[in-house]
């Protein structure tokens, strides 16, 4: 059944200076899994928890066999209770463990906004550091096939919102891999939203533990014209965005900034003080979003280095429709960001 | 209050053990009466919502637990903070805003925690601390440790999903842990009847096939009876139990006042519940059974105003955090 699937095409591996040493190819979803496997191996306070994470499907292969593997004290199903089980993880990380809280869909983390916000991101700073919440909420972003209203949504930016989180969305299966491991080991709550789309693409991914830190961007095209900077799957947009305006002599520098909280604005103002244009694409809504912040910041940083006015790529201003051709209609894709860049370009 | 220990079928509680509960008591009544006293001045500049009048509760809970073991608590807090083991000067001292305070000048009354002697901290949300407390009650579990978790949560907070979905959780996995709903019948200023359904928060447990108790809230061996039963299930690993504490709180919702006079509850009601003041049975049992005599308990008071002072003291004299302090502790 498709629905169970990702529908993308697999891709080729990104430039990322991070794609060194030999080459051990791994699916984005089983980087996952990998990372998860491992933490739980190594940590004895690590455990997840989430609905089905025990199930045959195993969260799109993300925690398949791992409850065969470590048995059910380490990953545990729940009940559909979508704020208690946040509170719980909460109360578990509280208590010293570092429990990885798995949501089958982001849509379904509104249920748990109260404890989210009032309470895994204020209880460091409420009680003067006193007690701290060391736990991962896992959440997937869909897309395509009909998905919907209420099974597509990012919705990073009301994380991003709050002091006290910590937000990331990996493009990459090394960064997968890399940023579970940290969020994990953070003694934060670290919000680590995936992409549907990305679960089959492939890439480097080394064997054995390590990290990559939250908050750090990547360059993962170099390029002088332009500065594309891009979360989560709008990053395989602007590679293959890129790579067409390439052929017609534009040189466009790709950033993935893989963290959205701590937002490393500083390495796309350089950037931007290189090429003077500023694209921010991103797989969500264009109001209170990370393209506001970003440019916001690089123009407090360097107003003078814009030799155009930046750019938004976003979702247009209505919720998810399901029909094959508003969906069509809905999602931007590389064809957008190459014209985008052509309108910055004046060509 | 019943005549005797073995009315309550507690003929093993020692002497100590009674004083001691009498002790605590008396101190979270003082504790909030040096702050229904000072409050005026507005030296203390944060809401208030005070336990006066259901004592009995957070004391009888916390007499049956050892200090490794979890509580939760909320909003009213400070009884429970004092019951747990927590020391007056770093109470004091949070709700004046300090430094010194248990939270660092960074929670006040609403924020109060002391990991030290298990209290793992206190949620301004109703109900929002349930779940936390279900979760440490996992790890636990999880870890094969010998601790309980005591969530606090009162009756609005029973009205919430956050209980429902914590109970049903925490009966699923047979949790270590114990949910005292202390139902003093007012959420701010709506009466139960006009929120509730059935008015019965403990036959709820039934329907997760696990044990709800409802005790005389102001009867305080009433308690202790019931949370030594139900800490001893979570012991055993048989998972939880709902007690019903059933209470009066005799000043307003927030702040240092009694609340008759703006119409939403009547002078007449608040008078009988104070004729049914759990410190003055809890003497009366004592001197009835000789447990204590009317001299030591004298003695016990003045000390109570001795730690009190000190801890006043401590408080005011302590610095305010700087304002550098703003933003440490953001992140871990």
């Amino acid at each position: 059944m498709p629905w169970t699937k990702s529908i993308s095409k697999p891709d080729a591996p990104k430039k990322t200076a991070s794609n060194t040493g030999i080459e051990r190819r791994l699916k984005y979803s089983e980087a996952i899994l990998e990372a998860t496997a491992e933490l739980l191996a190594s940590d004895p306070n690590v455990f997840v928890i989430g609905e089905g994470v025990d199930d045959s499907g195993g969260v799109f292969g993300t925690t398949r066999g791992l409850a065969e593997r470590f048995g059910p004290k380490r990953v545990l199903d729940t009940p559909l209770a979508e704020n208690a089980m946040t509170g719980i993880a909460i109360g578990a990380a509280i208590a010293g463990m570092r429990p990885i809280l798995v949501h089958m869909r982001m849509d379904f983390t509104p249920l748990s906004m109260d404890q989210i916000i009032n309470h895994a991101a204020k209880w460091h700073y409420m009680f003067g550091g006193r007690a701290k919440v060391p736990l991962t909420i896992r959440g997937i972003i869909g897309r395509g096939w009909g998905s919907g209203a209420q099974h597509s949504q990012s919705l990073h930016p009301l994380f991003a919102h709050i002091p006290g989180l910590k937000v990331v969305m990996p493009a990459t299966p090394y960064d997968a891999k890399g940023l579970l491991r940290s969020a994990v080991l953070d003694d934060n709550p670290v919000i680590f939203i995936e992409h549907r789309r990305l679960f089959d693409i492939a890439g480097h991914v080394p064997e054995g533990p390590y990290t990559v830190e939250i908050g750090k961007a990547a360059v993962s095209r170099y390029g002088t014209d332009v500065t594309i900077a891009a979360l989560s799957q709008m990053n395989i947009e602007a590679l293959a965005a890129a790579e067409t305006l390439e052929n017609d002599g534009i040189s466009c520098e790709v950033i993935d900034l893989r963290s959205v909280k701590p937002l490393d604005s500083a390495l796309v103002t350089s950037s931007v003080r290189k090429t003077g244009r500023l694209i921010v694409a991103e797989p969500g809504w264009r109001d209170f979003a990370v393209g506001a912040e970003l440019i916001t910041r690089v123009a407090e940083e360097a107003i003078d280095a814009f030799r155009a006015a930046p750019m938004r790529i976003t979702l247009p201003e209505c919720p998810t429709p399901a029909g094959p051709s508003l969906e069509e209609a809905f999602y931007p894709g590389s064809i957008d960001i190459t014209a985008a860049v052509k309108r910055l370009l004046n060509k | 209050m019943r005549n005797d220990l073995s009315s309550y079928g507690l003929t093993t509680m020692t002497k100590p053990l009674l004083v001691r509960i009498y002790v605590t008591m008396l101190r979270i009544r003082m504790f909030e009466e040096k702050i229904v006293e000072l409050y005026p001045t507005q030296e203390m500049k944060c809401p208030v919502h005070l336990c006066i009048g259901q004592e009995a509760i957070a004391t009888g809970v916390c007499a049956t637990l050892e200090k490794k073991d979890y509580v939760f608590s909320n909003h009213r807090g400070h009884g429970h903070l004092l019951a747990k083991g927590c020391l007056m000067g770093p109470l004091f001292a949070e709700i004046y805003g300090k430094a010194t305070g248990c939270s660092r000048g960074k929670g006040g009354s609403m924020h109060l925690i002391d990991i030290d002697n298990g209290i793992m901290g206190t949620s301004a949300i109703v109900g929002g601390g349930i779940p936390l407390g279900v979760g440490s009650a996992l790890a636990s579990q999880l870890r094969n440790e010998d601790r309980v978790t005591v969530i606090f949560f009162g009756d609005g907070a029973f009205e919430e999903g956050a209980f429902y979905e914590s109970f049903n959780f925490a009966a699923l996995k047979s949790l270590p842990v114990v949910f005292v709903c202390e139902n003093n019948f007012y959420a701010t200023n709506s009466p139960q009847n006009a929120r509730q359904a059935a008015c019965r928060i403990s036959d709820t447990a039934s329907a997760f096939g696990s044990r709800g108790v409802c005790v005389d809230g102001n009867d305080v061996l009433e308690v202790y009876k019931a949370a030594a039963d139900a800490v001893l299930h979570a012991r055993k690993g048989l998972g939880p139990t709902l007690i019903e504490a059933r209470t009066y709180r005799w000043k307003g919702h927030v702040g240092h006042e009694p609340d008759y006079a703006n119409g939403d509850r009547t002078k007449e009601e608040l008078d009988d519940w104070i004729k049914r003041c759990p410190i003055d049975a809890m003497s009366g049992f004592m001197l009835k059974n000789n447990i204590a005599s009317a001299d030591e308990m004298v003695r016990v008071k003045n000390a109570i105003d001795a730690e009190i002072e000190a801890a006043v003291g401590f408080a005011r004299r302590s610095p305010l955090p700087a304002p550098t302090e703003l933003l440490t502790d953001v992140y871990a």
